[in-house]
């Protein structure tokens, strides 16, 4: 440990919540795409996975709408540091599409793409049994474009990087395939709870 | 059960699909190292620069950031994102330039405890997105200390006498608030947003002089990178694209 002469931090507070690493960003919510907001009109949006499935399958706004509503209320944590207690976010489990599209015995991964083009890789595990949504609604709003709006993935037990917004589908893989920031250096995994922000962590 | 190809290849329809500019050195990406301040110099009434020692720094390319952190002696550690406002081309030393963030326990260490001789520790530099290595025309759009990364750009395009084009729009609230005020020459158009020089106009980047800008377009055209809060931008952004710059030739790094 190499202590910082005279720094001694905000007031600390205990919060068995907060990965190691992170800071409570209280009502903020940083935006940090790195491109340019996409002016996407829910009529427009589409979500497809496709890849290794038995039934590959379109869903439109309204197609996903129909499917059973679920919510994720918890944290979220981002790899710049940050993270925020207590959101709500309103959507369809990803195992509710999963379920319809069968992926095959031997999936092991997907990749989550956007309609801007955007890519992370994801196990498949982590992306089923309750853990991972596509999600229109931030508290019982809509969700607003530059948080990823009309739709975006959340899994929230990863850091946020993985939870693509615009999302436009999800390819079912047999092998693992780095996205964006994993191709600039970020790790495949992104665990907060293990900090793996970057590749070798 | 079928085994299915994808039925066809999604085409997204604004093609960010954009590569990093370079590869990432994992090692030391990872590696924390010891960072030695030298020097401190005032920018701005907010704003400050720190120039650290950094004997194992393995280089960087214009627009990458590191990451820093303190530790306090109970262990308590507080780490944050930086662009490096040096070129690469300054052995062993780089420097950050820091604003004075209200409440903020990192740079309002940096601001207010922080001398020469005290060392923090970084790790980087990271990301290969918004990097610049000086081989295309650069129109580069920051505000506030949003112009750190595209500094680095600047200092390096004059230090390598680089012939590729390049172009600096800078937005801050007053003269008094521009950082690197003395180091701007032709290339760079400063906006004022509250207050300006008298016969300058104050008000937002606006339509047209981004438009101006991208009007002398050179030949392979512009890669376009963007600094600064997310409100700045969503409008720089927003800017760029109406005037005609390729969605898929703005990088945006966005305060976070």
């Amino acid at each position: 440990m190499h202590v910082t002469r005279g720094f001694t931090g905000r007031p600390r507070v205990s919060n068995a919540g907060l990965p190691p690493g992170q800071y409570d960003a209280g009502d903020d919510w940083p935006v940090l795409s790195a491109e340019v907001t996409p002016e996407l009109a829910p009529a427009d949006w589409t979500f497809t996975v496709d890849g290794l499935v038995a039934e590959p399958r379109s869903w439109s706004w309204d197609e996903a709408h129909a499917l059973p509503a679920s919510a994720y209320e918890g944290d979220i944590h981002c790899v710049t540091s940050w993270s925020k207690f207590g959101v709500r976010f309103g959507g369809v489990s990803v195992d509710a599409f999963l379920d319809l599209v069968r992926p095959a015995p031997e999936a092991t991964h997907a990749v989550a793409y956007a309609h801007t083009g955007y890519t992370t890789n994801l196990p498949l595990a982590d992306l089923t049994g309750g853990r991972a949504w596509i999600v229109w609604e931030y508290g019982d709003e809509p969700l607003p474009a530059e948080h990823g709006g009309p739709a975006r993935l959340i899994v929230p037990h990863l850091y946020f990087w993985k939870s693509a917004k615009w999302i436009a589908g999800l390819r079912i893989l047999d092998h693992d395939e780095p996205g964006f920031w994993e191709q600039n250096g970020y790790h495949h995994r992104g665990n907060p709870w293990e900090e793996q922000r970057y590749s070798g962590d | 059960m079928t085994e299915t190809e994808p039925t066809k290849t999604f085409t997204p329809p604004t093609r960010f699909a954009v590569p990093g500019r370079i590869a990432v050195n994992t090692d030391t990406a990872t590696t924390w190292q010891r960072a030695t301040l030298t020097e401190i110099r005032r920018e701005t009434p907010r704003a400050a620069t720190f120039r650290f020692a950094v004997p194992g720094w393995h280089g960087h390319v214009p627009g990458q950031h590191l990451m820093l952190r303190l530790t306090a002696e109970d262990g308590y550690v507080a780490q944050r994102h930086y662009s490096v406002a040096s070129p690469p081309d300054d052995a062993g030393h780089i420097e950050l330039t820091l604003d004075h963030v209200e409440g903020g326990e990192v740079s309002g260490w940096f601001h207010t405890v922080a001398k020469p001789g005290d060392t923090v520790e970084v790790r980087g530099p990271h990301s290969g997105f918004f990097a610049w290595t000086g081989d295309r025309p650069a129109l580069l759009v920051g505000a506030g200390s949003g112009v750190v990364p595209l500094m680095s750009m600047l200092r390096h395009h004059r230090a390598r006498e680089l012939s590729v084009p390049l172009r600096l729009l800078v937005s801050a609230r007053g003269p008094e608030d521009l950082i690197y005020a003395s180091e701007y020459g032709a290339e760079t158009t400063p906006v004022f947003t509250r207050s300006a020089p008298r016969g300058v106009p104050v008000g937002r980047l606006s339509a047209a002089q981004v438009a101006t800008l991208l009007a002398d377009r050179p030949e392979r055209g512009w890669e376009a990178y963007v600094c600064g809060s997310n409100g700045f931008a969503e409008h720089a952004s927003r800017l760029l694209v109406a005037a005609g710059q390729p969605v898929d030739r703005i990088r945006i790094e966005r305060f976070g």
